[in-house]
This record gives C-alpha cells, sequence and structure tokens, in this order.
C-alpha cells in the first residue's frame, strides 16, 4: 500500500513536470499602426520575450517599452518621453491563456486556429484582451501570430487636444512569434 | 501512518501547482541584467536655448529655426518693454545620421552667418556596459558681412571667427538634466585694442520638466579673459514648450547674440539689473528621409 502511494506521488509528480513544456521567444515581434488624419504612426520592437507552455496553454509575454523603433526619431522620443513614459513604466506585459485550447496537442505538426484571453498590462494599467492567435507547428517549432485592437485611452495615454488629429484613437496591434523553442 | 503519507503526498503534489498559478513563465527566460539602453531626451531641443544641447536631431530630419530677440524690457511701456525692435537669426540644421548633425544659419545682428558641425562622441547609457553622461563636440565658424566704415575694409577673413566646444552632461532623472560646455573660439579681428584674439569660455545648462510638455531651462558662459571689462556673462533663463513637432523656447536673456561668436563677446547687459530682453526660438522639425 505505502509503495502504491509513493509510485502514484511520483508517477503524479513526473506527469505534472511533463505537462510543463515550454515553449519560449526572445525576439518576439510587435508592431503597432494606427492611422489618423494627418499621420500615420508606425513602430517594431523585436526585443520581447515570450512564453507558452503548451500542456496548460498558458502564455506570457514581455515587452520592453524602449525596444519600439520608429521610422522618425522624434516621434519616438515623444512615444517614450510624453505618452507611455517608459521611464516610469519600462515594460508593458501580457499574461493570459490559450481558452479554446482544448485537446489540442501543440507538439503536433499542423495549423491551430485558437482564441487567446488574458490582461495586457501597459503604462500602468490593466486591461483585459481577447485575440484569435494562429498556431502553427512544423516539425516541434511553433511559430504564433496573433493581432488586435487597443485604445490608448483605455491605458490612461492622453493625447493632448493640439495633437488630435494627428494621433488615432484605436491602435492596431500586431504579434508575430517566429520561433518558440523547447526550454 | 498511512493518513499522514496521504496528506503529505496531497501537499507535496498541491505545491508546486499553486507555485506554478502565481509564478511567472518568464522568470529565468528573461535576461537578470537588462540590455544596454540608450538614454534619450536630456533637453528638447538642440539647443539650451542658445548653447548647443546633448540633443541631436534624427537622421534625415531638419530642423527649421527661427530666433527673436528683442529689445531690453525696462525700456517701458512706449517700447513696448522691448517689443518694439527685434533681432533675428533663421537657420536650418539637418540630421545626416543619428550621431552627426550640420547647420547654417544668418543673424540679422551684424548681417553675420554661421555654420556648424555637430557630432556625438559618447551617448549615456544604462544597462549593461552602461555609460554615465553624454559628450557631444561642436565645431563651426561666422562671418559677418555688414558694411564697414573702417579706414581699411576687413577683408573675408578679418570678419571671420571659429568656435570649437565640447558638451558634456548627464540626464540625472526624466526630469532634471545637466551640462558643461567650455568652448574655445578665435577671431581673426577683434572689436577694439587690448582685447584677445582667443577666448575660452565655460558653459552651463540646464533643464527641469514640470510637466511631460514644458520645462524650465538654463543657459550661462562664462567667458575667462580677453574682453573688455564692460562685457559681462551672457545669462538665459527659460521655458521649453513642445507640441508634436514644434519646440517654441521662450526666455528671457542679457544678450542679443544668436551664435557663439556673439554672445561670448557682444554681452554687456546686467540681468540683475533689469537689461533683460524678451526672446524665442521657434523649432519645426521636418522629417526629409526615412
Amino acid at each position: 500500500m505505502k509503495r502504491s502511494i509513493f509510485f502514484t506521488m511520483f508517477l503524479v509528480c513526473a506527469l505534472h513536470s511533463f505537462s510543463q513544456t515550454r515553449y519560449f521567444s526572445k525576439n518576439t515581434n510587435i508592431s503597432f499602426y494606427s492611422s489618423a488624419l494627418l499621420e500615420d504612426i508606425e513602430a517594431h520592437n523585436n526585443t520581447s520575450v515570450c512564453v507558452v507552455e503548451a500542456g496548460t496553454g498558458k502564455i506570457e509575454l514581455s515587452v520592453p517599452v524602449k525596444g519600439f523603433v520608429f521610422s522618425n526619431s522624434l516621434m519616438q522620443e515623444h512615444f517614450n518621453e510624453n505618452y507611455l513614459e517608459s521611464d516610469k513604466f519600462p515594460k508593458a506585459a501580457f499574461r493570459g491563456v490559450i481558452a479554446s485550447l482544448g485537446n489540442t496537442d501543440l507538439s503536433k505538426d499542423g495549423t491551430y486556429r485558437l482564441s487567446l484571453s488574458g490582461s495586457l498590462y501597459m503604462h500602468g494599467v490593466s486591461n483585459i484582451v481577447n485575440a484569435e492567435a494562429l498556431f502553427t507547428v512544423t516539425k516541434g517549432v511553433i511559430s504564433a501570430s496573433s493581432e488586435f485592437i487597443i485604445k490608448p485611452a483605455d491605458y490612461n495615454i492622453k493625447i493632448p487636444l493640439l495633437v488630435r488629429d494627428k494621433i488615432a484613437k484605436t491602435v492596431r496591434v500586431v504579434i508575430d512569434i517566429p520561433l518558440l523553442k523547447k526550454i | 501512518m498511512k493518513n499522514v503519507l496521504i496528506v503529505f503526498c496531497a501537499i507535496t503534489i498541491s505545491m508546486p501547482m499553486m507555485a506554478q498559478d502565481t509564478e511567472s513563465l518568464l522568470k529565468g527566460v528573461e535576461d537578470s541584467v537588462p540590455a544596454r539602453e540608450k538614454v534619450t531626451g536630456a533637453f528638447k531641443s538642440t539647443r539650451v536655448i542658445n548653447a548647443h544641447s546633448l540633443e541631436m536631431l534624427g537622421k534625415g530630419n531638419l530642423d527649421f529655426r527661427i530666433l527673436h530677440r528683442f529689445g531690453r524690457v525696462n525700456q517701458g511701456v512706449k517700447q513696448l518693454f522691448g517689443l518694439d525692435a527685434a533681432s533675428m537669426r533663421m537657420s536650418f540644421d539637418y540630421g545626416i545620421t543619428d550621431n552627426v548633425m550640420v547647420g547654417i544659419g544668418r543673424s540679422t545682428l551684424r548681417k553675420e552667418f554661421d555654420a556648424f558641425i555637430k557630432t556625438r562622441i559618447l551617448q549615456q547609457s544604462t544597462g549593461s556596459k552602461s555609460i554615465p553622461f553624454t559628450l557631444l563636440v561642436a565645431a563651426g565658424s561666422t562671418v559677418w558681412t555688414e558694411e564697414s566704415f573702417a579706414a581699411v575694409k576687413p577683408d573675408f577673413a578679418d570678419r571671420s571667427s571659429y568656435y570649437v566646444q565640447l558638451i558634456a552632461g548627464r540626464k540625472f532623472s526624466s526630469k532634471f538634466s545637466f551640462q558643461i560646455s567650455p568652448v574655445f573660439l578665435h577671431r581673426n579681428q577683434v572689436e577694439s585694442p587690448g582685447e584677445d584674439e582667443n577666448i575660452f569660455a565655460m558653459g552651463g545648462g540646464a533643464r527641469y520638466k514640470v510637466s511631460k510638455r514644458i520645462a524650465i531651462t538654463a543657459d550661462y558662459h562664462h567667458p575667462f579673459s580677453g574682453l573688455p571689462s564692460d562685457n559681462t556673462d551672457p545669462l538665459s533663463v527659460g521655458v521649453d514648450i513642445e507640441t508634436g513637432g514644434h519646440v517654441f523656447q521662450l526666455h528671457f536673456s542679457n544678450t542679443s547674440g544668436m551664435n557663439e561668436r556673439a554672445y561670448l563677446t557682444q554681452t554687456n547687459e546686467e540681468f540683475f539689473n533689469g537689461d533683460i530682453r524678451f526672446g524665442f526660438n521657434l523649432s519645426r522639425i521636418f522629417k526629409l528621409k526615412k
């Protein structure tokens, strides 16, 4: 009896660690786009880190705000200094779960359209974000992409009256995780 | 015994599960030492007020600047506190790369042209292998083209001056930045006998941000020798207001000089005696190249 308990214990522990297979990426691409009457704004960041836990479907992204690169350096400075206040809030993060993972096995080759839900933290504010993501698995390598729309106002990012025509009220965020290597 | 084992078993199984719920997945994946990050935005503009600041124009950016210096405020209401008289400088600065910029300008005072090149040698950064300060060097020349009534008309070389300036400073916090800027100026011809052709001066500049888009600035130079005794040290105190691509620098100053030769050698008003002038610099940045 004692032995069987020990056996179960080890088995559960082993299973447990097996389910923790994690995939990660150190150069997740995050871009955002907004187009307003007078100005189109676009920035790219490839310094983000992403971890996906295959068994539980948990997904986390950490985004250094200063990693966003604009083609217009003045815009980049204003983004950091006036809007995102990246000295005060150096990181943005997404922490969520693949809600529709079900029995999908991310270790098997294939293409899966799954829904994500979680909280997006940025500029000191967290909001719930739901988005659809496309996972492609080839030979144990997962790549994922997703897209969603956020409003700067939801994240306490104030746009002064003078430049209101230059900055759109919504921003399209595109995430592209090219390689998720097994840890 | 059996019960104890079961409880122990349950605890050991549930513990890692609980830990897993609160622990970030990113632990161990993110670098513990943050990557090197450049510190930007020490000043709102490439000039503190008169002096070159720690800032550079981005690559492909054109900065069109219009500078005005009015008459002395203590002339009273009849001269609308100096606003009836204005001296101006217009300039175009361009960022060749993120670390090299050039500029040309012309002032109404003495109808003087000026040109400069400014290079960033070190940029303040944080993280691994951080650099605690920013270092730049600016070099330029000026030539005045006003008609001379001197017995022997000065030629082009006589009317020229040259300067080289080191600018070292640090953004101490997101609000406060400070810089020092030793400058060496050479004039081919002096204003009056007894003056020195070579002048060495020490400059200081600072800014304090009072809100995201508004900052208080100050800019000061002390020439050490070679100038007439009635010359004073140029001092300017102002406010920077930034609105997107524009920066308005409104200030009070005891000099009407708007290039290095003019404000270092042609200042003779006492700031604290009320011999101050209102002035503004208007900067508009255009993005010319991607």
